[in-house]
């Protein structure tokens, strides 16, 4: 047997064998989720298309922000399976769901509530007034004031950059004919346009005005992009036309 | 243990490396004073949130990872730096190799924290927790980190002893086990070359499941295997005494390296990730209880035959109470990863407590103990003043006490509430009741802060006058070099 003084009087043995100690674990236990098949639920809707799209230019321009201002620090996006939980926020979370978030915010704290299925649950008027002063509709909170949201104008100069980024990392935007007609397969035809990174100022501005989420037609404010990213949370799969075993079998 | 026996015509000055040592102590302090400070703050805002002022820079959600940053990389980090550099010089016999590389290291570490703090204050955040620095931040920290590793390496090669001490070990650990968890962690493409934002590589269930392999392996060797390192020259030098178990050490120091690795997968627990992933970190992280206890039984049991310093000496005093708390939180955190505690403590308060009782019972006391020993004998002198080394234990040990009493309050309460259904099998409480019920802990959390700031006031002070009086008085100076040589 290997005396430990070898290992002790040789630097380069010393940290060869660390080296194969720390990484194990890592490789056993991250590796396989890229690999195994159901790691992320493949749920469909009625019309064999993916319940789960990728965000708006809109959308995504609001989970920057959201990204920005650090809410995970207070918020999660993750509800457990659990029967309290349930009742207050809903279905628990799919992976499914967050499969286009780069990067993850399920969070690690509830200092306020989970935000995973906020989305339809207040109306974007309401959201706009507790973003700006959420004491003035909830007087117990202790969430800070965000009044700049409503001022400052959204930067969409980097939009396009940021959709193709995103395209490189796995986001199925799409730029030519043959990615916007696979999307089209995938998400249907509506969705597919949303996806289309050559319309996307076009669709964004159109969002924003269909939206009017900060009840403000006439400015598109960060306010806009972050209300409609809030809205969007949780809402895309409609647990009523699915069966709860469809989902077990993946946990 | 390494013997100070040298040539007598070379003073440790000049045989060793020490003005970088004495660079990075002296950061470790600033940062500890701003990080604690930013902590406090932020603690005060959830207390009080008109705190906020409405000015973006300085909510709680940026101000958070500034907090954050600035103890764990700016204090902790620069503390290790000071330390592992101090040790691995003594410990060799040896001059720390490559100065110019050294200085590297404390310049653009240095340089990557502030460009990381300035940033979340004007929102440029990778929105990834305790990673948060943006991706040309994450190039310089790898960039340093690297030259940090072979500067440690190279000087491990010419040490003039044929082993290799323990505390080595551990530092070696933790290099690469950070190396590691930096570059696969921040894997991200950027928007622009010339923009700051820039989007993960991985998303979703991958995503998070490689954040928390980082962020509790940033526990686990960057808080843990680094500071044992740190306690393995420290106490026994204090204590006079040689370390307690030889074998302890080995066998606890390949099964902490080996098991940590496994363990992050807990912070995970009920959510969207395969349960086997789940159940097997909880499953390592009872057994990682064990290496845990060894350190801490290694170090505690050091001090057997010297039991009267724990009276008498206030360095021995914050290294002990350091081993202790180590020794709490590290029986705390494999029961908050066993499932049924987790869906009670995760998301809840408990969580920030056990995190505070290791981060600044362990990690802040052994530093603190550490730098205590270390600093009059990299600048050649004598303590300041003794008595303030006291005043700051009992600042920083009251102030602990209360703040994860705090947090248990208000994280164990506010699990409960969640969880409670009336007698018609309703939710009992609305979330909002949960917040105010935790106004009360989060105002003592907020005040136990304040305690653990004024103990680093105090520490300032002394560590000021302490230099002062090197310099005042090279006469003496000259004269106690001699006399320890």
């Amino acid at each position: 047997m290997m005396k430990h003084e070898s290992i002790e009087t040789n630097a380069a043995l010393l940290i060869v064998l660390t080296l194969a100690a720390i990484s194990i674990g890592g490789l056993v236990e991250i590796v396989p989720l890229f690999y195994i098949e159901g790691t992320v639920e493949d749920v469909k809707n009625a019309d064999g298309k993916d319940a789960v799209r990728p965000y708006t230019g809109l959308e995504q321009l609001g989970r920057d922000i959201y990204t920005r201002e650090g809410c995970y620090t207070c918020h999660s996006q993750m509800i457990r399976p659990f029967r309290d939980e349930a009742l207050r926020y809903g279905h628990y979370s799919l992976a499914a769901e967050s499969q286009y978030d780069h990067p993850f915010q399920w969070g690690s704290m509830r200092r306020g509530p989970d935000l995973a299925r906020v989305g339809g649950k207040y109306s974007s008027a309401w959201h706009t007034k507790h973003l700006i002063a959420p004491r003035s509709v909830v007087p117990e909170s202790i969430m800070p004031n965000y009044p700049w949201l409503q001022d400052t104008d959204l930067d969409i100069s980097d939009l396009t950059a940021k959709m193709k980024t995103l395209k490189k990392v796995g986001v199925p935007y799409s730029l030519t004919k043959i990615e916007y007609d696979a999307n089209v397969e995938q998400f249907g035809e509506d969705v597919a346009k949303k996806l289309d990174i050559n319309m996307s100022e076009k669709n964004l501005m159109k969002d924003a005005k269909l939206g009017n989420f900060d009840g403000n037609p006439d400015k598109l404010s960060e306010m806009d992009a972050l209300v409609a990213y809030l809205q969007i949370l949780g809402t895309m799969i409609d647990f009523s036309k699915h069966d709860e075993a469809e989902f077990i079998k993946f946990r | 243990m390494a013997s100070t026996a040298t040539s007598p015509i070379v003073s440790p000055n000049e045989q060793y490396n020490y003005d970088i040592v004495k660079k990075f102590a002296l950061m470790a302090i600033f940062w500890g004073f701003a990080g604690m400070t930013a902590g406090t703050y932020i603690a005060s805002e959830l207390a009080w949130p008109f705190l906020n002022f409405d000015i973006a820079q300085i909510t709680f959600g940026r101000l958070r990872p500034l907090h954050t940053s600035g103890v764990i990389f700016g204090f902790g980090g620069n503390a290790l730096f000071a330390t592992s550099y101090y040790i691995v010089q003594r410990t060799c016999q040896t001059r720390l190799w490559g100065t110019g590389f050294a200085n590297f290291t404390f310049w653009g570490w240095n340089l990557a924290i502030t460009l990381a703090g300035i940033g979340y204050m004007m929102g440029i955040t990778g929105g990834r927790e305790y990673a948060e620095p943006e991706w040309y931040v994450d190039l310089i920290i790898l960039v340093v980190w690297v030259v940090y590793f072979l500067v440690y390496v190279m000087t491990l090669l010419r040490r003039n002893q044929p082993h290799i001490y323990v505390a080595n070990w551990f530092f070696v650990s933790f290099i690469l086990a950070v190396a590691l968890l930096h570059i696969f962690n921040n894997l991200a493409v950027p928007v622009s070359f010339f923009g700051t934002k820039s989007y993960s590589l991985f998303s979703g269930a991958q995503d998070a499941m490689v954040q928390w392999w980082y962020g509790h392996n940033a526990v686990g060797f960057f808080l843990t295997a680094a500071f044992l390192g740190m306690m393995y020259y420290f106490v026994p030098k204090q204590a006079g005494r040689p370390v307690y178990s030889y074998r302890l050490s080995i066998i606890h120091f390949w099964a902490l390296s080996f098991m940590y690795m496994w363990v992050g997968t807990h912070h995970l627990h009920w959510t969207a990730i395969p349960d086997w992933t789940s159940s097997l970190a909880a499953a390592f992280s009872i057994m990682l209880l064990m290496p845990s206890w060894g350190g801490m039984i290694n170090g505690i049991m050091t001090l057997s035959g010297a039991w009267d310093k724990l009276r008498s000496d206030p360095i021995m005093m914050f290294l002990i109470t350091s081993l202790s708390f180590y020794g709490m939180s590290t029986f705390e955190g494999p029961m908050m990863a066993l499932k049924s505690v987790n869906a009670l403590s995760h998301y809840t308060d408990w969580t920030v407590g056990h995190v505070h009782s290791g981060a600044l019972g362990w990690v802040a006391m052994v530093t603190f103990g550490s730098f205590y020993h270390m600093i009059p004998r990299i600048w050649n002198t004598t303590i300041y003043s003794v008595k303030m080394i006291y005043i700051h234990f009992f600042l920083m040990t009251i102030g602990i006490l209360l703040y994860i009493t705090a947090l248990w309050v208000s994280g164990i309460g506010q699990g409960l509430m969640l969880r409670a259904f009336d007698e018609y099998g309703n939710l009992a409480y609305s979330f909002i009741e949960t917040v105010a019920f935790m106004h009360g802990p989060l105002v003592a959390r907020a005040i136990a802060g304040m305690f653990i700031v004024t103990g680093m006031l105090f520490m300032i002070y002394n560590v000021w006058m302490t230099i002062a009086h090197a310099k005042r008085n090279p006469v003496e100076k000259l004269a106690s070099a001699t006399a320890k040589a």
